[in-house]
């Protein structure tokens, strides 16, 4: 058995079963993310949410996945067929492949690969594509200054997430996920966390971050409304489901980068309790009830409004705050706080 | 240049807004919950509701419309239709008693044409039916509804009184 695990075939069996867990855990989370979007949204606004499909409408997201696999494909005339349905494939793989280097646990992941930080920033960032691509195919005027709309927004805030992240890497001295968790370990549990020492970025991560995945304050990609769907508009059945799948695996790949560069991943927040797989779900969770109450609380930024704050606010501050860090890292001051690199060396 | 209204700029920067816009979230999203599950629970009606058409009887089971066409004469969708001749007793009766539920736009002339009582709307609003053909009521079906929904028509009736 062991040598058969330790041979080309079996190690090969290994990564696909490995590579299987985690796509079911993610489809899983979306499953049950999009159950729990829509219950805090309806809380909010003193609704029930869905209640009718199963105990407590658990089973209302498969009901809806099911509907969609079973609608008509309409594809527009004179639409780009292949360009079509790569799209939605393209933002559903991208969200996805991101989280092959994401760790849940100490050792849990996919690929343990030491520009892990590089890797999320360059998968993200090609999610872009899937946005442009399914605007240009779709041969319609909507959908295609919706792509452009949305292309624009995601490139302007990943400018800012890029510079934010960069000085988590300069403290942690690696763009290893696992090194930057190990560094935020510390006899004083969640004081030990980058929360604190980086505590402005959080605010700016976590804001980008809604931008980055169109989520509201940001929407404008989906915003029905007012600006028919965006990039969205031909898209029906499980391309748009993909589409749709894709989205909320990105918000909860955000949670989950959110988690491990300022919240210490599987760390325990009280030092002596155990880490752990669960403490990370428990933060990437938290920080997913924060995105939907986001969503239920907040009106929909302008577009001008929205591009001002990416370039004009955004972008200065977190240039600015990546020039202290440096400052503060080599000088090593606060007692070190900024330079943990030495901790892991 | 002008002036930098310094407090608007800390308002900004601290994300007043937001942490007002989570308060209040929080507020409403552990408030009870305004939804009715429908066809488990229902709201609240007026004695007043107007709803299904039923025609009622008297308690000796003896029907109450006269025939004296009142309603059909105030209808302002032209939705009912009577006709009449006496009965082997010699009293007025109704021998057909039609309304076009899908003419009807409930305004109620009807209940408060009739000088007994007879045509009323009651508290009934799920009749929704397959075919359009059903709607087409007859004197047979008021008159069912009338036995059906006699309890809740009277005492409506009785609460409204005062007001009448």
């Amino acid at each position: 058995m062991v040598e058969f695990l330790n041979s080309s075939w079996g190690i090969a069996l290994i990564l696909i079963s490995q590579g299987l867990m985690m796509a079911v855990f993610l489809l899983l989370s979306a499953y049950f993310l999009i159950y729990a979007d829509r219950k805090v949204w309806a809380a909010v606004q003193m609704r029930r949410g869905p209640n009718v499909v199963g105990a407590f409408g658990l089973l209302q997201s498969g009901a809806d996945m099911l509907k969609l696999v079973f609608k008509e494909i309409i594809i527009p005339a004179g639409a780009d067929k292949p360009v079509f349905f790569l799209a939605p494939l393209i933002s559903f793989v991208m969200a996805i492949l991101a989280w092959a280097v994401i760790p849940l646990n100490e050792g849990w992941v996919l690929s343990e690969i030491n520009v892990a930080l590089l890797f999320v920033f360059a998968i993200s960032s090609l999610e872009v594509y899937g946005v442009i691509m399914g605007g240009w195919a779709s041969n319609s005027k909507y959908p295609f200054l919706g792509s452009l709309r949305s292309a624009a927004q995601m490139i302007s805030y990943e400018v800012s997430i890029g510079l934010i992240i960069i000085g988590v890497i300069i403290s942690t001295g690696s763009m290893n996920f696992g090194d930057i968790v190990r560094a935020q370990d510390g006899s004083l549990g969640i004081f030990n966390w980058y929360w604190l020492p980086h505590f402005p970025m959080l605010f700016l991560f976590f804001i980008s971050a809604l931008a980055e995945t169109n989520r509201p304050p940001f929407d404008l990609p989906e915003a029905e409304s007012e600006l028919v769907a965006g990039f969205q508009v031909e898209y029906s059945s499980t391309p748009f489901l993909l589409f749709m799948a894709g989205e909320l695996i990105a918000v909860f790949l955000m949670c989950a980068l959110t988690t491990l560069l300022f919240f210490g991943g599987w760390l325990s927040p009280i030092p002596g309790l155990s880490d752990g797989f669960h403490w990370m779900l428990a933060k990437m969770g938290f920080f997913f009830f924060v995105f939907a109450m986001v969503k239920a609380i907040t009106p929909r930024y302008r577009y001008d409004q929205l591009m001002r704050l990416g370039w004009k606010v955004f972008l200065p501050i977190s240039l600015g705050w990546v020039i202290i860090v440096s400052f503060f890292a080599k000088f090593e001051m606060f007692g070190g706080v900024y330079a943990r690199w030495v901790i892991g060396a | 240049m002008s002036k930098i209204d310094y407090t608007r700029a800390a308002k900004y920067f601290l994300l007043a807004d937001i942490w007002t816009g989570f308060k209040l979230g929080f507020k409403y999203f552990f408030s009870s919950k305004t939804t009715l599950n429908y066809p488990h629970e229902k709201g609240e009606l007026s004695p007043r509701f107007r709803g299904e058409h039923a025609l009622r009887r008297y308690p000796n089971g003896e029907e109450r419309c006269i025939a004296c066409k009142l309603c059909e004469a105030v209808c302002p969708a032209q939705a009912i239709t009577i006709d009449a001749e006496p009965r082997e007793d010699g009293s007025r009766r109704t021998t057909r008693y039609d309304i076009d539920m899908t003419k009807c736009i409930y305004c109620g002339f009807c209940q408060e044409a009739c000088p007994v009582d007879a045509i009323v709307e009651g508290p009934n609003f799920e009749f929704s039916t397959e075919t359009r053909e059903e709607l087409f009521y007859d004197k047979e079906k008021l008159l069912a509804n009338g036995d059906r929904w006699e309890p809740e028509i009277a005492k409506n009736l009785e609460m409204d009184a005062p007001y009448r």
